[in-house]
Order: structure tokens, then sequence, then C-alpha cells
């Protein structure tokens, strides 16, 4: 099966700093993948790359047959790739919905003239987009009474919910959760791996996973990739990652 | 007072409250003489209105930092300068009863030049000054804040030094603008087939009617554009531009379209004050008019479409009747030697100051601004910037 986004030989160089090099990655359609690594290790950075954030030094990136290496972030998102962020980027003064709203703008057309006249295709589009922004956040499980509930007031776990659902709103094929459990307590954590999985099945996504907790990680993912100090070391299904010893190393540091 | 607010938060309420201001607000001529100085106030705090509104969207919604925007005035102006005067004396002969006429009153249907109907003129004022606002925002695309606001100031200067220096400008035997010596006069509104004459040196009742409709179609756009998916696209690219590009937000494409509906709404308010003061002249088009439009904006509450009404009302009427009408005679009164309108610079200091001391998000602030002021919220990191 050919894969939904492969990344070859991907490289990021600020100044002096190689902060991914040479990464050549593979997501297969509707998997579960995760990368792991120590603080630092250029995790993100990845993750900007695939967004459009930064453009790579070197490499390409191609989803879905498409070459995406040097498209903007929203052409990215409007081609099937949203993502939330490790340090939750809400649209703070807007209320959930709104939010979610947003994460819709790629799918609508009502343009300067059309939401000035107001069209009936238009009234009927924000209709929809209001009713669909509801519906995805009933689908991470926000209560019904915070969906006007202004973003910054929403608890920490409410709040990366919102994320998922603004990401969501976009219709994509790959989803990337930068993070999504950090801050979570054990339960919480167990529910969103829950979800995330129902994602995938229910919903034909296929999720892409920056993740600390290793209870998650190897839980949910089918294939976990390594990076550490930018280059990936290991790749492969979670019990062969877990027993290598270069990402053992990683983590731990070499033993005396 | 409480009562009145929450009575006016009510659906119900403000449609009363905004049709009682808008029948009180129509039938205001009536109360005056048809050449009354109040009339001639009125007429100019509704074109200021208008264009605070215009600056409103760039500035209030899009959070763009706009410091030139008397451009717009200035193209609005000299669009009915061109189309609407005898500045192109010749264009389409010079004989008596030549020229170019399309839908114009009995007035100046033989006078020589371009004379187009103002509401055209309108139009047309609307589209050059989109472009125009298009192509100022295109430099500051890749920039943010404080640094916006130096490149639109400049372009505010530069538009202002070419209509100051336009009459040595001369394409064949025309000038681009005539400089200090004004483009006079300028026709006066007229719709075909309504025997209403405009003429403000009779009546300025027709003028004020024009300007009101002119204000509640800005209005109009600005309740539209608020409320939609551009204007919710232009608040998640002022909290976070970053993630509004991740979330699919165009963001060139987005900027652009604020500074072109801004700048439309200042042309046609622009094309509106040319035709009233019969005269363009490059001295109206200074820098200060763009800090003093700003001003209303701030004083208002940026982002807040009644406050920015408001505040204009309020700064429009100060500048216009209060300071040279009612107290200009104050300072003598206390045996000082100098006229009041000599002050209204400082005067409108003071209040800025006033204002922002006691009310920093501006006399009726928008909720979402207030809450930026105050928890800090938004971030200043650009997608450019993250591009390198």
């Amino acid at each position: 099966m050919t894969p939904l986004l492969e990344a070859t030989h991907v490289s990021k160089i600020f100044g002096g700093l190689v902060a991914v090099n040479e990464v050549t990655f593979d997501i297969p359609k509707k998997s579960i993948v995760s990368i792991i690594g120590p603080n630092g290790a250029g995790k993100t950075t990845f993750f900007n790359i695939l967004t459009g954030l930064y453009r790579p030094t070197t490499g390409t990136i191609a989803f879905d047959g498409t070459d995406i290496t040097a498209m903007r972030p929203d052409r990215i998102l409007a081609s099937g790739v949203a993502r939330t962020f490790q340090n939750i980027r809400l649209f703070a003064t807007m209320s959930a919905r709104e939010n979610v709203m947003v994460g819709q703008h790629t799918r609508m057309s009502g343009g300067l003239f059309g939401s000035i006249i107001r069209t009936p295709k238009v009234r009927a589009e924000e209709k929809h987009v209001h009713e669909k922004a509801g519906e995805m956040l009933e689908l991470v499980g926000l209560s019904r009474r915070e969906y006007d509930q202004t973003a910054i007031n929403l608890s920490y776990g409410d709040q990366r919910r919102v994320e998922i659902a603004r990401a969501l709103a976009s219709d994509p094929q790959l989803l990337l959760l930068d993070e999504p459990t950090a801050g979570m307590n054990p339960q919480e954590s167990a529910r969103l791996t829950q979800f995330i999985q129902k994602l995938r099945d229910e919903h034909d996504l296929t999720i892409l996973l920056i993740e600390h907790d290793m209870k998650v990680v190897m839980n949910v993912s089918e294939r976990i990739t390594v990076l550490d100090h930018g280059e990936k070391i290991a790749e492969g299904e979670p019990a062969e990652v877990r027993k290598n010893d270069r990402v053992i190393e990683a983590y731990l540091g070499k033993s005396a | 007072m409480s009562g009145l607010i929450a009575f006016a938060s009510t659906k119900k309420g403000t449609r009363i409250i905004v049709g009682a201001i808008l029948l009180i607000a129509a039938l205001y001529p009536l109360a005056f003489d048809t050449l009354a100085t109040q009339m001639d106030v009125a007429i100019f705090v509704l074109a200021y209105v208008m264009m605070a509104l215009g600056l409103n969207i760039v500035v209030g919604f899009a959070g763009l930092l706009d410091l030139g925007y008397v451009a717009f005035y200035a193209i609005g102006a000299y669009t009915i300068g061109w189309l609407a005067s005898d500045h192109f004396t010749g264009v389409g002969g010079e004989e008596s009863g030549n020229g170019v006429h399309i839908l114009v009153s009995n007035f100046v249907s033989n006078s020589l030049g371009i004379h187009l109907n103002f509401f055209l003129v309108l139009i047309a004022a609307m589209i050059i000054a989109a472009v125009l606002g298009a192509f100022i925002g295109l430099p500051t695309l890749r920039l943010r804040g404080d640094y916006i606001a130096i490149v639109t100031l400049a372009f505010g200067e530069i538009i202002g030094r070419i209509a100051l220096n336009g009459d040595e400008v001369t394409f064949g035997d025309y000038q681009l603008t005539n400089g200090q010596q004004a483009i006079s006069p300028v026709d006066q509104p007229y719709l075909p087939g309504v025997a209403y004459e405009f003429d403000s040196a009779f009546n300025l009742r027709p003028y004020y009617w024009t300007g009101l409709v002119l204000l509640c179609f800005t209005l109009f756009v600005n309740f539209r554009l608020r409320d939609s998916r551009l204007g919710r696209a232009w608040i998640a690219l002022r909290e976070d531009e970053v993630a509004a590009a991740s979330m699919g937000v165009p963001l060139v494409r987005t900027k652009l379209l604020a500074y072109a509906a801004g700048a439309a709404l200042g042309g046609v308010a622009g094309a509106f004050l040319g035709s009233y003061n019969n005269a363009i002249n490059s001295n109206q088009f200074q820098f200060s008019f763009s800090i003093f439009v700003l001003a209303m904006v701030i004083l208002g509450g940026m982002g807040s479409i009644w406050g920015v009404t408001a505040g204009a009302v309020a700064l429009a009427v100060i500048d216009r009747y209060l300071i040279p009408e009612v107290f200009d005679d104050l300072p003598s009164t206390f045996g000082l030697d100098f006229q009041l309108t000599q002050l209204s610079f400082g005067i409108f200091g003071f209040l800025l100051v006033l204002i922002m001391v006691l009310r920093p998000a501006g006399l009726f602030p928008e909720r979402r601004r207030k809450m930026e002021l105050t928890e800090g919220v938004g971030t200043d990191e650009t997608v450019y910037e993250a591009r390198m």
C-alpha cells in the first residue's frame, strides 16, 4: 500500500544548528504512528516542516501523491493535513465554537461580497459550519454548556479537546497531534488513547503523534520512530523499539 | 443607567435604540435652518464616522496598525475631482457643450471635462481606493505591529506629496492634481429622475441625507464583515498568525482584503467630502488627519463598531463645532490672548491621554480587545518569521 505521507531526506538547519538531519519517514494510510525522542530531538521542528511552518533546508515531502514541500501552511491544511500544538494555540478570545468554525475556513467559500450581501449560499454555509462545529465539539466530548465559553476560560483539558476539534473540523486525512496528553492525568490520557483509536477506526483518519507518555505511545502506536539530535535512530513496532539499545541510550545515557 | 445597558444588550432593545437613533439622525436637519452651522458640522461628522469605520476594519478587526489612512481620503477626493469636475477640460472636445457626461444634472450637462454622476464616482472611488489599499498592504505583509505602522505612514506621506506636487506631473495638457490651487468646483450629487436639486450653496439637507445613507451602508458593511467567515479569519490572524495559517487562513489574501475593504470605505467618504467641500486641495491630506481618524478608533474602542462610531462623533463634534464655534473665545474671557482653535491638537492629545488612563480599551471597548489588553493573550510570532 502506498503511504499517505512520505518525507524523504528531510533536513532543517538553523544557522549552525542541525535541528532535523536527513530524516526519511513515511506514514501508511489509516495507521497510528508516533514520533518519540528526548527533549530537543527535533520532533516539533519536524512537525512544523510537515505542516509548512518551516521550509525544509533539503528533502521533499509528499502527501497523498502530491509534493507539499514548498506549500503554504493553509494550502497544506486544505490538502488534508491538520495539526494541534504542543503549547495550546487556540484563539483565546473566541468561543470554543468559533475556534472550530475557523478550522473550517478552507472548506468554505464565502468571500468579501458574499459576506456583505449575505447571499442565501453564504447564509446556508454559515449555518452548516455552525452546526458542524457543534458536532465536532460533541465528538471530542466537550460538554454542551462550554460550547459558547471563551477559549481562555476553558479548563486545560477542554482546551486540548477544542484544539483537536478545530483540527478535525477541516476534514483532514492526516491528523498530527503534538503531545496531546501533556498535563493530563492517567485517566484522561487513557480516554484520549481510546479516542485516538476511535478516530482511526470510525473516521478513517491517519494519525501521527508526538508523545512523551510511554504508556500512551506503547498502547496506541503501530509504529514508532525515534529521533535524537535531529536524526532518526530507530523505527519499528513498539516492542522492537522498546528493546533497541540506541533508544535506551538516548533516553537514559550510556552506561559507563 | 445599568437598566438601560441591560435593555440595550437584548436583541429587541438594540433594535429599538438603533432605530430611535437613526430616526433622530434622519430628522436632525429639520431642526435647523437649511444652511445652519450645525448642518455643516453634521455633514463632516458623517464623513468622519465613515472614515473611522473604514479604518476600524484594518486596525480594529484585522489588527494591522495603519498610520496612512489619509491616503484613501485623498484617493476618494481626487477620484471625484477627476471624474466630476472641469479638471480635464478638453476631454471629448473643447467646444461648448462637449465633454463626457454620464447621468448628470442640467447644471453641468454643458460643462467641459469629465462629468460622471456622483454615485457612479462613488463606485469608482471605492474600486480605485480598494486596489490602492491592497497595493499599499503588499509591502507590509511580512511585517507586524509597529513596523506596519511605519510603512503605512510612509505611504500616507507619499500620497500626500503626490497630491501636493501633482500639478508638476503632466500628461498631455493635463495635470495629475492641482496641488494647492485645488480642483474646484466639483459636481454635486444628483439622482437622475429626482427633481430635488443638490446645491450646497442653498440647502445642506440633501447632502446630509446622502451622507447618512452612505454611513448606514458603511455600518452595514462593518457589521456584516465582522460576523462573517472573513471576520473570524481577521480575529484569528490578529491573535495568532501561526495558528491561523495552520488552520487554513490564507495570510496574504486575508490581510489584503482587510486593507482593501478599509480603503474602499475611506474612498467613499473621501469622494463624498470632496464633493461637499467643492474643492480638492492637497492641503487637506496631511499626516495629522491619519492620526485624527486613528484617534477616533482608539477613543471609541478598537474593533467595537458602535464604540468607533461614538468616538468619531465625539472627536468630530469637538473638532468642527465645540472648539471653533462654541468655546473659541473662551480664553479671551479669562483675559488670555489666543483662540481655542490654536490649542486644538493639544486638546485632542489631552483627551487621548485621559482616555488611556481612565478607559484604556476605549469608551465602548470591544469584548475581545479588552481581554487582549487585560489578559495578555495573543502572540507576535509571524509565519514569515517561522518560515525563514
